[in-house]
């Protein structure tokens, strides 16, 4: 009886093996690196064996020459090669890859950490670096150490406030950043029945946090549904008995609004603790908690007031800005006072976008708050969308009112 | 059973290329680095390798990178987490670091430092700044204060491709 990343690896954890990649792909940043590797090893031709992507996210539009120019190379190589490319504004890897591209039992490699986030389908998604990526190119397989498996078993329904996100950051505060390093967390129980697409997408996204090399969900009738709308037959999988290495159980209505606190993620605090903390800014977006839903109920929140801090928004692909734009949710969010930034990563990772200045708070529904990430000496709070959009319209740390 | 990899290959100096320099002076790290500590983002949209060599570890201790030429970085654990960011494991290389030791390190930091031909040894011992420390991959131990660790063997593949320099060289050899 096998956990799923053993059943899709087909091998018993601990063992190395060789595996086909089904799907590979590398954004703006790591692909130029990608790119470099690739022409080191004097390679000319992609394998056939793997659909790859280059999907640009990172600094979209180009902030300036030295990236147009990397960008340029890059994206005419993506095109002379006859991967799928997408450009600017199409979105972030990570959510493209999740609207109808990435399916159950899948192995899809990405050139970036946060590719765990597909394991909400199912797939065994990882991360690797460029070098790995250009081998991969070259040869369609990687390596892998069949990892073993960290159950999260989760139960009850949300109550209060608390959403996916305070889930996420609870598990991360309990295991710890290294908590689950070599190993693939799965969420399993109950509770995933009260768990839509995007929440999954979610927990699975944060996994890497905990040091995980994967975080896999399985899919059920919710993934298959998904799948279904935008054309795809999948099957569900049903989980066997199997072995973990290490069990966390979580009720959903004991989860609480949460911030991780500088500089780490998995010093995570009620946000009643911080309650009343001033900020200068608030992001909301990512491969985190940048999808339609979040976008819509960040709206419902501050419909018909004002932010009092500046407040970023950007939607995490072209697909989510538009639905906003369709349904009234991006006038919502515009007449709060709120400025609306290109689909993609965003201030994020301290290009553009939203750098912050020295001293300066931010409070931000994104994945990472390490030390300097948005700008040298900006201090970074994560939290979830309802704790970032009741921060929007104090000017200051809030927590949540009940949905 | 560990595979026995050529010696001469191993003990080349993986910086100066310079034949038999397995040893450096340690310099002591905390737990759980980051990639963003190792080389920050705003370092990161070039292709020029010195720069990354020149800035890293800026946001830890600005006086850090040049001590590092012949060093052996001795951290704590989980060294390497966060972004997949190769250009952290370049940053390491292109200071001169001869090897980095941790109790662990982050997967995909590991996988990157394997590739681009920077050793990664993962043992848990107490560091002295500027102490010398010694080892051998192809051996499997290393010596720091007088006393030999066993460490823990790489997987034949990642021997190779240590070997080879690195994973562009590997399948430039295989291609």
């Amino acid at each position: 009886m096998s956990t799923l990343s053993e059943r899709i690896l087909g091998a018993p954890s601990g063992n190395y093996v060789d595996r086909k990649v089904d799907r590979a792909y590398a954004h703006d940043g790591t692909g130029v690196l990608a790119l470099e590797a690739w022409k080191c090893m004097g390679a000319d031709r992609l394998s056939d064996k793997t659909e790859f992507s280059i999907l640009f996210d990172h600094i979209v539009p180009a902030n300036n020459g030295t990236t147009a120019n990397l960008q340029h190379e890059l994206r005419e190589f993506a095109r002379s090669s006859f991967m799928h490319f997408a450009d600017i504004g199409c979105g972030i890897c990570h959510q493209l890859m999740s609207e109808g591209v990435v399916q159950p039992g899948e192995i899809v490699i990405g050139a970036d950490s946060h590719s765990v986030t597909l394991g909400a389908f199912g797939a065994f998604a990882t991360g690797v670096g460029a070098t790995d990526m250009a081998a991969i190119w070259l040869t369609g397989e990687t390596w892998f150490r069949v990892p073993e498996s960290v159950g999260i078993h989760l139960s009850g329904q949300f109550s209060g406030a608390a959403e996916a996100k305070d889930l996420a950051l609870t598990y991360v505060g309990k295991l710890g950043t290294d908590g689950a390093t070599y190993q693939a967390l799965e969420f399993i129980g109950d509770g995933m029945r009260h768990l839509s697409m995007d929440e999954r997408l979610v927990l699975s996204n944060l996994s890497v946090e905990a040091g995980a090399k994967a975080g896999l969900c399985y899919a059920d009738e919710i993934t298959v549904r998904y799948l279904k709308e935008r054309g795809h037959a999948a099957k569900p999988q049903i989980p066997e008995p199997c072995t973990y290495v290490q069990k966390l159980d979580l009720d959903l209505s004991d989860i609480i609004p949460l911030v991780a606190v500088p500089h780490r993620v998995d010093t995570v605090r009620p946000v009643q603790d911080l309650a009343g903390l001033p900020i200068d800014q608030v992001f909301i977006g990512t491969c985190t908690n940048g999808r339609y839903s979040d976008l819509a109920r960040f709206a419902r929140i501050v419909k018909g007031k004002k932010v009092t801090v500046r407040t970023i928004v950007i939607p995490a692909s072209a697909e989510i800005l538009e639905k906003t734009i369709r349904t009234g949710v991006l006038a919502d969010i515009i007449e709060a006072g709120c400025t609306i930034g290109t689909p993609g990563c965003g201030p994020c990772i301290g290009y553009h976008m939203g750098v912050l200045g020295e001293g300066e708070v931010c409070i931000s529904t994104a994945n990472r708050n390490f030390k300097n990430r948005m700008g040298v000496g900006g201090e970074i709070y994560l939290s979830s969308v309802a704790t970032a959009a009741a921060s929007a319209l104090e000017g200051e740390i809030a927590v949540p009112e009940a949905a | 059973m560990m595979q026995k990899v050529p010696e001469a290959s191993l003990t080349v100096d993986p910086v100066s290329g310079t034949p038999g320099k397995n040893t450096g002076h340690a310099v002591c790290l905390p737990a759980d680095i980051d990639t963003d500590v190792v080389i920050a983002g705003r370092y990161l949209r070039t292709k020029d390798r010195s720069i990354w060599g020149a800035h890293v570890f800026e946001d830890l201790d600005p006086g850090l990178a040049p001590r590092l030429r012949g060093s052996v970085i001795v951290a704590g654990k989980n060294f390497g987490c966060g972004s997949s960011r190769e250009q952290a494991a370049i940053a390491i290389k292109e200071a001169g670091v001869v090897a980095v030791i941790a109790p662990s390190f982050a997967r995909i930091f590991f996988r990157n430092a394997i590739n681009i031909g920077l050793p990664l040894i993962e043992c848990d011992i107490t560091c002295t700044d500027g102490s010398s420390v010694a080892f051998s991959l192809a051996e499997g131990w290393i010596e720091t204060a007088g006393k030999r660790h066993e460490i823990r063997p790489l997987s034949l593949r990642m021997q190779e491709i240590l070997a080879a320099g690195g994973l562009v060289e590997y399948w430039r050899n295989h291609k």
